[in-house]
C-alpha cells in the first residue's frame, strides 16, 4: 500500500478505502483483546462473518500464530460442506477447535428437541457451557449491528454475566475506540470486531482478499421445498413434512446457519461479483430473507440475546 | 446494503472502493430526528423492501395512514413502549460515493453522555432544530458538546420548513444565531441547511419549494465533506497494543510491535521515541497485516520493528515529531457517564490508549453548565451527564496529549476497580477552543 492508490473519492494521497478504515478497525479490536484477556476464543460457525473474522485475526498477529482457539457450537444440523469447510481451515492454520454439540446435549437429557424441530434456539445451553468450562473470558462473535434492530446499540465489547445474559441497561458506554473489557471472575465479555461492518462490506473484503468460501454460497442445484416463504433445504432435520413439495432449483445460501432455519434465495450468482451485483440490488435485507429465526417475533433477537444468545 | 433503485443496478466495481464517514445526530424527538434519519436511510434506498413492510404494518396497527419513518430506527422494546431513544444506536447506509456510518444519539439532557460518546467517534455532528422554536437551550447543549468533542465538522439542520411556510428569513435568522454561537466554541466548519424530514425537502432530494437556497442537500454534504485529517500535518503517534514474537523456525528474532497509528505518518528510517521511557531508536522496519511496507499513516493497523532491542511492551506510545512530556498529573475537562457520582478522593482506574494505571481524583476544578457555559467552582461531586473539569494524579506516568490536538491520544476514561464499570470520559487539557490555553509542557508546539 503506498500514499497514492486512489480509495475512490480522495481527499488527498493519505485517505482509505472503506474497507481499509473497516479493517484497521477490526484489527484493533483483535489486538486489544489479545493484549487484555487470558482465554479468548473465536466463534465459528463456518459462515461468512466467522471466516471473515478468522481471516482478520490471522492477519492482525502475522507471522506468528493467531493467540485464540476456535468453538463451534455444532447443531447436528450443519450444512456437510460448512463443516468440511470449518476441519480444512482449522489444519491449515494449526488451529485448535473446541466443538459443542446440541446432540450430546438432547442425548444426555440436558436439552430437549423442540417441535419444530428448529434447534437454533438450542445452542445457547452448549455455548455457556463450554465458556464456563473452559474459562472462555472474550467470545469473539461475527455479529454486525446493521443486520437486525435490536443489534444496533450493541456494543463492540458486550458484557455478560455468569448466566450468559446481556442486560442493556447494564452495557457501558463504548467512547472512541478506547474499549473496556475489565469484568468479574465467571462474567465473560462478547467482542465483535464486525460491529461496523455490512453485508456488502463483508462480500467485497472476500472479494478484495480472494477468501474461499464454502461452495453453499455460490449458485447450484439443490433439493429444497417451501416453508415460511423460504426455501429449506430437504433433510433428515425435519423436512420435507406432508404437503411440502420438493423441488430441485438453483438456489445460493445468503447467511449459513443450520439446515432448519436458514433458507436459500434463487439465485445464479456463481461468482463473488455476481454476488455482490446480487447484494447491491436486493430489495431484501440479509436476515429478513432467510433466517426464520429472527421472524420469531419483533423483539426475538432482543429476548434471545438477554438469555446469551448471540 | 446499498444506494440502488430498482431500474439502476451499480455494478461490483462502482461500489468497490470509497471513503468511510463516521457521523453522529444530536436532537430530540420533538424537532423530528427519527424522521430525518428515517427519510435518510429511506430516500437513499437503504431501507430494504422487509424492514419496510414492518415499519408499514406497524403504522397500521397504531392508526396512522402514512409508514411512520421514525419506526425504522426504534430498536428495544422498553424504547418502542415509551416512544424515545434511550441510547446511542449505529446506522449503517451507503451511496455510490460514500459508506456512512450514523451515531445516532438522543437529545434529551438526561441523555448528554450518550451524545458525548456518539460525537466521540464523529467527524462531523448534524445539529437538528425545530424552526418554529429557533436556537433554544437544547441547540446550545448539542454545539456545546460537539465544540467539546471536537466534531471537526458541524451541520445546523434546520427542519419543519414546511411549517414556516419554507419562509428564508426564518431560516437565515436561525442561521446566523446558531453560527455566531457555534464559533464562540471554537467551531469553525459550519454548515446550515433547510429542510423538512417529513416531506423530504433537502435531505436527499433538492427542494423544489426553497429556490432560494442554492447550498448542498444534506446528503450531498455528507458525500462530499473532507474525511480524515491530513496525517503529514500531524506528529506520529503509535499506541502498542501487542508484542508480536513468533519464535518460530522461520522467524525466529521477530520482534514486532502491533498497533493503530492514532495520528500522523511512520516511515521506516524514522528516529522515534518510546514512551513514557523516553528512549529513542529509529524504524527498522513497517509489516502492514503482513506485507512489509515502508510507510504507513493514521488510521492504519500495522506492525513496527525498532532498530534497537529496546524494552517495549503493550501501554507504550511510539511517537515522533514534538512527544508530549510523560506525566502523573492529569487536567481535564470529563463528562461523567454513571449514576454513581463521581468525587475528590475517589481511586479510579484510567485507560488511555492501550494503557491502564491506578489514579486518584484530587479535586473537581468546576462543573461546566452545558447550557449557559458557565462555570461552577464549588462543585462537591459530578453526576451522571454532568461536565467538569478535574485534577487527577495517576499512579504512573502517562504520555498524554492535549486532547483539542489529538482526539486518540488526548482522551481517557475511568473505570470502577472493583466492577469494571466505566465511570468516566475525559479530554486532556481545556475544554473549549476559545478559552485560554492552559500552560501544558508541549506549550511550544505549533502543530493543529
Amino acid at each position: 500500500m503506498t500514499p497514492t492508490q486512489d480509495p475512490g473519492d480522495a481527499d488527498g494521497p493519505y485517505a482509505l478505502s472503506h474497507l481499509d478504515a473497516l479493517e484497521a478497525e477490526s484489527v484493533h479490536i483483535f489486538r486489544e483483546v489479545a493484549g487484555e484477556f487470558e482465554r479468548p476464543v473465536i466463534l465459528f460457525s463456518g459462515g461468512k462473518d466467522s471466516i471473515v473474522m478468522l481471516h482478520l485475526a490471522l492477519k492482525a498477529f502475522a507471522p506468528a500464530p493467531i493467540p485464540f482457539s476456535l468453538l463451534h457450537v455444532d447443531t447436528g444440523h450443519n450444512f456437510p460442506e460448512v463443516i468440511a469447510y470449518r476441519d480444512r481451515a482449522v489444519a491449515q492454520h494449526s488451529l485448535r477447535l473446541h466443538v459443542a454439540s446440541v446432540q450430546d446435549f438432547i442425548d444426555d437429557g440436558r436439552l430437549r428437541e423442540r417441535p419444530d424441530g428448529t434447534r437454533n434456539p438450542l445452542q445457547t445451553v452448549p455455548l455457556l457451557d463450554a465458556i464456563e468450562s473452559n474459562k472462555f473470558d472474550a467470545v469473539f462473535g461475527g455479529g454486525r449491528r446493521d443486520e437486525e434492530k435490536a443489534r444496533a446499540k450493541e456494543r463492540v465489547f458486550s458484557l455478560r454475566d455468569e448466566f450468559g445474559a446481556w442486560d442493556p441497561r447494564r452495557q457501558r458506554p463504548e467512547l472512541w475506540s478506547l474499549y473496556n473489557g475489565r469484568h468479574a471472575v465467571g462474567e465473560h465479555v462478547r467482542v465483535f470486531p464486525l460491529s461496523n461492518w455490512t453485508e456488502l462490506d463483508v462480500w467485497q473484503y472476500i472479494e478484495r482478499e480472494g477468501i474461499e468460501l464454502p461452495e453453499i454460497y455460490y449458485a447450484h442445484e439443490r433439493d429444497v421445498f417451501a416453508r415460511d416463504g423460504m426455501w429449506l433445504t430437504a433433510g433428515d432435520w425435519g423436512g420435507p413434512k406432508e404437503g411440502e413439495q420438493v423441488q430441485r432449483r438453483l438456489i445460493r445460501y445468503r447467511t449459513v446457519g443450520d439446515m432448519s432455519c436458514t433458507g436459500a434465495v434463487d439465485s445464479d450468482a456463481a461468482t463473488i461479483a455476481d454476488v455482490i451485483t446480487e447484494i447491491a440490488a436486493s430489495r431484501l435485507t440479509e436476515r429478513g430473507a432467510t433466517r426464520a429465526d429472527d421472524k420469531l417475533s419483533e423483539a426475538a433477537m432482543e429476548d434471545r440475546k438477554r438469555e446469551g444468545y448471540f | 446494503m446499498t444506494s440502488t433503485t430498482e431500474t439502476q443496478t451499480p455494478g461490483a466495481g462502482e461500489l468497490s472502493a470509497t471513503s468511510l464517514l463516521r457521523f453522529a445526530t444530536a436532537g430530540s424527538v420533538d424537532d423530528g430526528k427519527s424522521t430525518l434519519v428515517g427519510r435518510l436511510l429511506h430516500d437513499s434506498k437503504s431501507v430494504l423492501a422487509d424492514q419496510l413492510e414492518a415499519v408499514e404494518h406497524a403504522s397500521r396497527k397504531r392508526g396512522q395512514a402514512a409508514p411512520d419513518l421514525a419506526l425504522l430506527t426504534d430498536g428495544l422494546r422498553a424504547e418502542r413502549e415509551q416512544g424515545i431513544t434511550i441510547d446511542v444506536a449505529y446506522r449503517y447506509f451507503a451511496t455510490p460515493r460514500r459508506r456512512f456510518i450514523l451515531a445516532d444519539t438522543p437529545g434529551h439532557v438526561q441523555y448528554t453522555r450518550n451524545m458525548v460518546t456518539g460525537a466521540s467517534t464523529a467527524e462531523l455532528a448534524v445539529v437538528l432544530v425545530d424552526a418554529r422554536n429557533g436556537v433554544v437551550e437544547q441547540t446550545r447543549r448539542h454545539a456545546a458538546v460537539a465544540a467539546l468533542l471536537r466534531v471537526p465538522h458541524v451541520v445546523l439542520a434546520v427542519n419543519k420548513m414546511d411549517l414556516v411556510e419554507y419562509a428564508e428569513p426564518v431560516f437565515a435568522a436561525i442561521a446566523e444565531e446558531f453560527t455566531a454561537y457555534a464559533a464562540s466554541l471554537g467551531v469553525h466548519d459550519i454548515t446550515t441547511i433547510p429542510i423538512s424530514a417529513l416531506a423530504g425537502d433537502n435531505v436527499v432530494e433538492p427542494s423544489a419549494q426553497m429556490d432560494w437556497y442554492g447550498g448542498p442537500t444534506l446528503l450531498e454534504h455528507l458525500e462530499t465533506v473532507p474525511v480524515g485529517s491530513d496525517p503529514s500535518q500531524e506528529p506520529a503517534r503509535f499506541p502498542v497494543q501487542y508484542v508480536i514474537r513468533p519464535q518460530s523456525a522461520e522467524n525466529p528474532d521477530y520482534r514486532g510491535y502491533a498497533g493503530q497509528l492514532a495520528s500522523g505518518v511512520l516511515r521506516t528510517g524514522d528516529r522515534v521515541t518510546v514512551l513514557p521511557s523516553g528512549r529513542t531508536t529509529t524504524v527498522a522496519g513497517i509489516d502492514a497485516l503482513g506485507t512489509e511496507t515502508d510507510i504507513a499513516w493514521a488510521p492504519q493497523s500495522v506492525t513496527v520493528r525498532l532498530a534497537e532491542d529496546i524494552d517495549v511492551s503493550r501501554g507504550d506510545l511510539i511517537a515522533a515529531g514534538p512527544v508530549p512530556e510523560p506525566t502523573k498529573d492529569v487536567e481535564a475537562t470529563v463528562c461523567h457517564l454513571h449514576e454513581r457520582a463521581l468525587r475528590p478522593g475517589d481511586k479510579v482506574l484510567l485507560k488511555h490508549t492501550t494503557r491502564t494505571v491506578r489514579a486518584l481524583v484530587k479535586s473537581i476544578s468546576y462543573r461546566i453548565d452545558i447550557d449557559t457555559l458557565e462555570q461552577r467552582g464549588d462543585a462537591q461531586e459530578l453526576n451522571v451527564n454532568e461536565i467538569g473539569h478535574v485534577l487527577l494524579r495517576t499512579a504512573e506516568p502517562l504520555a498524554l496529549d492535549s486532547y483539542s490536538d489529538n482526539r486518540r491520544t488526548g482522551s481517557f476514561l475511568l473505570i470502577d476497580p472493583a466492577d469494571g464499570t466505566t465511570l468516566t470520559a475525559g479530554m486532556a487539557g481545556e475544554s473549549f477552543a476559545t478559552r485560554a490555553p492552559a500552560a501544558a509542557a508541549n506549550a511550544e508546539e505549533g502543530w493543529v
